[in-house]
């Protein structure tokens, strides 16, 4: 008996066969980039358009009046009424900003005091945060929203930002990061070295779990960023002065009276930070989703 | 007796930290999330809108509500909402009509963006992870797809809707092309491109999570089904998938639990003042029953919410059990023998504990 019968045919053409699949996928992801990315181009070139110009058809060359429909966006009364990108990228910042630090620092400090301490409540209390990790927000808003008018915190931005403070998953990621490269010796030597256990946290644990950190903080700045559910049922009534970005965006749901190219620049406003932002740290980004999925 | 050296290695516990560096979480956690989840559960046992509705404009008398957010009303809230009531123009048989149509508008939303969502983003996983494949750019093909994910679901929304728009570019398109144009944004053809959006925003996000667990299984696995001849599609079929099939489970609930949140898209896809009840999910219900002119509707918003508690609960808790790391709950039991063997030793050594 031969080596071929036993092992079957050599693959005919094997290398051909493999370079034609490799090209037919290449195709078919530049197919999905194009679908990717189409929508962010179309949405780019139009802020530059006049609104006659993007009902007539569409065009793939920017046009000239971005100048004109900033103008608009921000004398017509038809929107500075209901939308001020000035006062919902401040609004959005002091939200996003202040909730992403709260987020990550007390993150992880919680980690470190479950990881590092040795202490009855400690395995309780992570199953504890393991179990509450998945509670949407939906289900609490009713409760949430009573609360905080009892507590007369409704159309203020408190509520947006004390309790991103509590973070069950981000806990999770920094944990778990912990445990693969945080060794509690060097704990153990900054107390011989005389260091506080709070001051060990901040100057030895912080700077080792800075890749940890970063990952989380760019995730929870883009979560806060991009929240409108939260924003809308706490700011339920209040003045353009104080509506986050994306708030400002329900009143530009399209009717045929609109000024497009009015519309095309307040959106496309609101995503050129993170645009600009993922163009610098998809590397991070994608590693930090990757790791999301390796369950450990 | 203890000497002044023993006694001080003996205070000196550290576990005091640990108490107080979780604190802050649980306080937090306590006052903003689980109050609230457990005043959403007391709402939902009480009625809606303010007591108090302000003076009737045609008899100038006080009007007050009988059901209002202060009445207890026991299981009427989730009575409405799951049953109805007795007559067609009734209050609670409205309700009922609104919750059903949003529940089977999030199942319905979902199940269309998952399946195509799951199937792309699997086939794109296995040729990126594929070593095989000379695929160009990959790196780039991988930034770009994860790209709609990061962008605020709320412009998204509006870009479509400015997209999708009777004279918007998509027909513009279509009727270069010699087509008719469609009414997306009215009616049932809202469906299919809430799908479309949802399956453009996640499925960079599902690919990459699929990726990273194919890269988590051995190559020597792939590696050997290569040299036993296998083909492509079996070595999906045969060692891939079976491999890969917790993380399957942890994506396909991850992204029921997200699914049944759905709320941005929705909310804001549809014209102007015109809502579309084609697409209106359960959280843009819960969010609507803040929105009325008659007060909070707490006792309906509560009831939905307990509903969909109790399904995110028992979709949580398949990952949980799923989840639950094995080495840990044996490090755990030998943690707990080591105490107790340390307490057994304590006594043994009059008291003399480190």
């Amino acid at each position: 008996m031969s080596m071929k019968s036993t092992y079957g045919e050599p693959k005919a053409n094997y290398g051909l066969k493999i370079a034609l699949k490799s090209w037919t996928l290449f195709a078919l992801m530049a197919v999905l980039t194009f679908i990717c990315l189409f929508p962010i181009f179309i949405l780019l070139i139009n802020a530059t358009r006049e609104s006659i110009e993007i009902q007539n058809g569409i065009a793939f060359v920017p046009g000239n009046a971005l100048m004109e429909n900033f103008k608009k966006l921000t004398t017509d009364t038809n929107f500075t009424s209901s939308v001020n990108v000035a006062y919902g990228y401040l609004n959005s910042a002091i939200i996003t900003v202040s909730a992403c630090f709260l987020t990550v620092f007390f993150s992880a400090l919680t980690a470190y005091g479950i990881q590092v301490y040795e202490f009855k409540m400690k395995e309780v209390s992570y199953t504890i945060i393991l179990l509450v990790m998945m509670v949407p927000v939906q289900v609490t808003g009713a409760g949430f929203l009573s609360f905080m008018i009892d507590l007369n915190l409704h159309n203020t931005k408190w509520p947006l930002i004390i309790p991103a403070i509590a973070a069950p998953a981000v806990v999770f990621f920094m944990r778990s990061y912990m445990k693969s490269s945080f060794p509690l010796e060097i704990v153990e030597a900054a107390r011989i070295d005389g260091s506080g256990e709070f001051s060990t946290f901040l100057k030895i644990a912080i700077p080792m779990m800075k890749p940890a950190i970063a990952v989380q903080a760019i995730f929870a700045f883009i979560a806060n960023w991009n929240n409108l559910y939260t924003p809308q049922m706490i700011l339920l009534s209040v003045g353009v002065e104080k509506k986050t970005l994306p708030m400002m965006l329900v009143s530009l749901q399209a009717n045929d009276k609109t000024d497009w190219g009015v519309v095309y620049i307040t959106i496309a406003l609101s995503v050129l930070p993170l645009i600009i932002a993922y163009v610098f740290l998809s590397k991070f980004i994608i590693a930090g989703v990757a790791l999301g999925g390796v369950k450990e | 007796m203890a000497s002044a050296a023993q006694k001080r290695i003996k205070s000196i516990s550290y576990a005091k930290y640990g108490y107080l560096f979780i604190l802050p979480f649980f306080l937090v956690y306590g006052i903003f999330q689980l109050w609230p989840l457990i005043k959403t559960f007391i709402l939902s046992f009480y009625g809606n809108g303010n007591k108090d509705l302000g003076i009737d404009i045609m008899t100038g008398q006080p009007r007050i509500s009988d059901i209002s957010n202060e009445d207890f009303v026991g299981l009427d809230n989730f009575k409405a909402l799951l049953f109805g009531g007795k007559g067609e123009f009734d209050a609670s048989t409205v309700q009922h009509e609104q919750f059903t149509q949003a529940f089977g508008n999030t199942i319905l939303l979902w199940i269309g963006n998952f399946i195509p969502q799951i199937i792309l983003s699997l086939s794109l996983a296995v040729w990126f992870t594929d070593a095989k494949l000379k695929i160009m750019g990959k790196g780039f093909f991988k930034v770009v797809m994860y790209m709609p994910n990061i962008i605020t679901a709320a412009s998204v929304s509006v870009l479509f809707l400015a997209l999708c728009a009777n004279k918007g570019p998509i027909n513009q398109i279509l009727e270069g092309i010699g087509l008719d144009t469609i009414r997306f944004v009215e009616g049932k053809n809202a469906r299919p491109v809430v799908m479309f959006i949802q399956t453009w925003m996640w499925f960079g996000n599902t690919m990459i999570m699929l990726m990273s667990g194919i890269m988590g299984i051995s190559p020597s696995l792939f590696e050997a089904a290569d040299i036993d001849g296998a083909s492509s599609m079996q070595t999906f079929w045969r060692v891939t998938l079976p491999l890969l099939s917790p993380i399957m489970v942890y994506t396909v609930v991850t992204s029921m639990i997200g699914g049944l949140q759905m709320f941005d898209i929705p909310f804001l896809f549809h014209d102007g003042a015109i809502e579309n009840d084609y697409i209106k999910t359960v959280a843009v219900y819960i969010l609507n029953k803040y929105n009325n002119p008659n007060g909070y509707q707490f006792g309906y918003a509560g009831a939905a919410s307990v509903i969909l508690f109790a399904f995110t609960a028992a979709l949580g808790s398949i990952t949980f059990i799923m989840n639950r790391d094995k080495d840990e709950v044996l490090k755990r039991k030998q943690r707990k023998m080591l105490i107790k063997q340390a307490k057994a030793k304590k006594s043994q050594f009059g008291g003399l504990g480190i």
